[in-house]
């Protein structure tokens, strides 16, 4: 990977055809967090904190481990913490790494209006361009998994960026570099779905876990960071990950037929209102002095 | 009513030269206040609803002024429709005139206007603009709001935060339709129609010929005494 893995290949907000797209032979690349070796360090969390130079943030106390309630605008990276106790009274305490999904297909991109304000490079990563952001917020709605965090202050949004500057540099991202017990992988998506599908069996075949499995949702594409879970048929349980995420449908709507609707209702009104001009005129009043009025 | 001029005149006053008030100084400034503020909340959220639009954005206060400046324009023109509402509310109901005229309303659009039944002050078509725009406000209003903090609505709410976003498209859509509507009938189908709004009167003829009941009102004839019945 190189500097020409920030070669863009979808762009907010943009008509026509985008400049990087199809034109590079490039790997995807993926984050993989096996949930069932994540000790809740938080490592990662400070790894991230301190790569991207971020400032600190207070903590929210819940009577858990966990930093705070969900991500924030300068906390990208958040453990979730969970206590989950199964119907055969087995006790879990499910830790899973949060932060942006990189959607294929991203939720964020698909809603943002502003040219060039979200892009996703040609590795597959999606990343936010603060100096385009208009801060209207359409990538909150967007994000099916409640990721971009507004600042009040700059009125712009943030969010995780794949560490987008390490890894041009062939560097893995900031997490995966603290990670201490070997949960966090990076690399290729096609590596990675293969070392975690083999994870998933050896849980399956010699762990007691039947519902191993492997979280890389569908309906939004795949994603550039994918999870082994003990229990893959419950991804919520581990701190609300959606089971089926995808474009919620009214921003689907809006920016799909809607807009070819909304625009072919537009025009023809125009047109409808001209033609109308044209065929019939204008309603003139014949002006008299029987009551004395001038204009 | 008086025939001395009021430093402020009511509807239906008459000027010297015989014209009738059709429109008073408050509401006059009331309609551009909400025409101006509905332009650039047009404007501006069409450069948010599409890519291709977005340059405009260049001559709206730019994309980051452009989105602040939005939401407040949204307020004013929310506001100005609310006042058009409590002056405006009696006189948008629809009555039998109304229903008649609207049967009738193909004459209308054929400018066979002799051939309508004759209405108030505001006709049917005219009622059905500020209703759509009233009540489009109000869906505009509530999902902007959400739009506006998005942030604060939290993340188990997800789909409260793309209905306020569908919402807000679906209303915008009915008042652009309205609005394309009523300014090619303000400006160039219905003429005396743009004069009236910016200085307030119109000719006792043009009151005649699109608001006969609101001209015999105003004037006090008889529809006995007018021109149209002998």
């Amino acid at each position: 990977m190189s500097q020409a893995s920030l070669r863009i290949q979808k762009i907010s907000g943009h008509s026509g055809p985008v400049p990087g797209a199809g034109t590079q032979r490039e790997e995807i690349v993926c984050k993989l967090v096996d949930t069932t070796t994540c000790i809740g360090c938080k490592a990662c969390e400070v790894a991230c904190v301190e790569w991207n130079e971020l400032p600190f943030s207070e903590t929210v106390f819940d009577n858990t481990y966990q930093t705070m309630p969900e991500t924030r605008w300068n906390y990208w990276n958040l453990i979730k913490f969970d206590e989950h106790e199964s119907d055969d009274g087995t006790f879990q305490w499910l830790m899973r790494k949060d932060q942006c999904m990189h959607c294929a297909e991203p939720g964020c991109l698909a809603a943002c209006p502003a040219d060039g304000a979200i892009v996703q490079y040609a590795n597959g990563i999606v990343d936010f361009q603060q100096d385009k952001c208009i801060g209207c917020g359409y990538c909150i709605s967007g994000c099916p998994f409640n990721i971009p965090k507004f600042n009040s202050h700059t009125k712009r949004v943030y969010k995780c960026t794949l560490c987008a500057d390490r890894v041009s540099e062939s560097l893995e991202p900031a997490c995966i570099k603290a990670c201490p017990t070997g949960c966090l992988h990076f690399g290729t998506k096609d590596d990675m779905k293969a070392l975690a599908d083999q994870r998933a069996k050896q849980l399956h075949d010699h762990y007691n876990f039947p519902n191993a499995g492997v979280y890389d949702p569908p309906g939004v594409g795949g994603t550039g960071v994918i999870y082994v879970l003990h229990d893959v048929t419950k991804p919520e349980l581990y701190g609300g990950l959606p089971a089926d995420p995808h474009i919620p449908w009214m921003v689907k709507l809006w920016k799909g037929p809607m807009k070819w609707l909304g625009n072919f209702a537009m025009i023809a009104g125009i047109i409808g209102v001209t033609l109308h001009y044209l065929r019939f005129g204008a309603k003139n009043v014949e002006e008299d002095s029987e009551s004395g009025g001038k204009r | 009513m008086s025939s001395t001029r009021a430093a402020f005149p009511a509807v239906g006053s008459a000027d010297e030269s015989g014209n009738i008030l059709r429109y008073t100084l408050a509401e006059r400034v009331n309609h551009w206040i909400a025409a101006l503020s509905y332009v650039y909340v047009l404007l501006t959220g069409l450069a948010f609803w599409s890519p291709a639009l977005f340059w405009m954005t260049v001559f709206l206060g730019g994309g980051q002024g452009a989105r602040d400046l939005h939401p407040w324009f949204g307020l004013l023109f929310a506001a100005s429709t609310f006042w058009m509402y409590r002056v405006w509310r009696n006189d948008m109901q629809t009555t039998k005139a109304d229903l008649a005229w609207k049967a009738a309303v193909q004459h209308y659009i054929r400018n066979e206007d002799e051939d309508l039944p004759p209405i108030g002050r505001f006709n049917w078509g005219q009622k059905q603009f500020f209703w759509v725009m009233f009540y489009s406000v109000i869906g505009l209003l509530v999902s902007g709001f959400a739009m506006w903090f998005v942030e604060k609505i939290p993340g188990s709410m997800l789909w409260v935060r793309g209905l306020a976003v569908f919402v807000h498209v679906v209303c915008a859509l009915f008042t652009i339709g309205a609005f394309i509507i009523h300014i090619y009938m303000g400006t160039a189908m219905v003429r005396g129609g743009f004069s009236s709004i910016i200085r307030g009167v119109v000719s006792p003829a043009w009151a005649r010929m699109h608001h006969r009941l609101w001209y015999e009102e105003v004037t006090g004839q008889s529809r006995g005494k007018s021109r149209h019945d002998k």
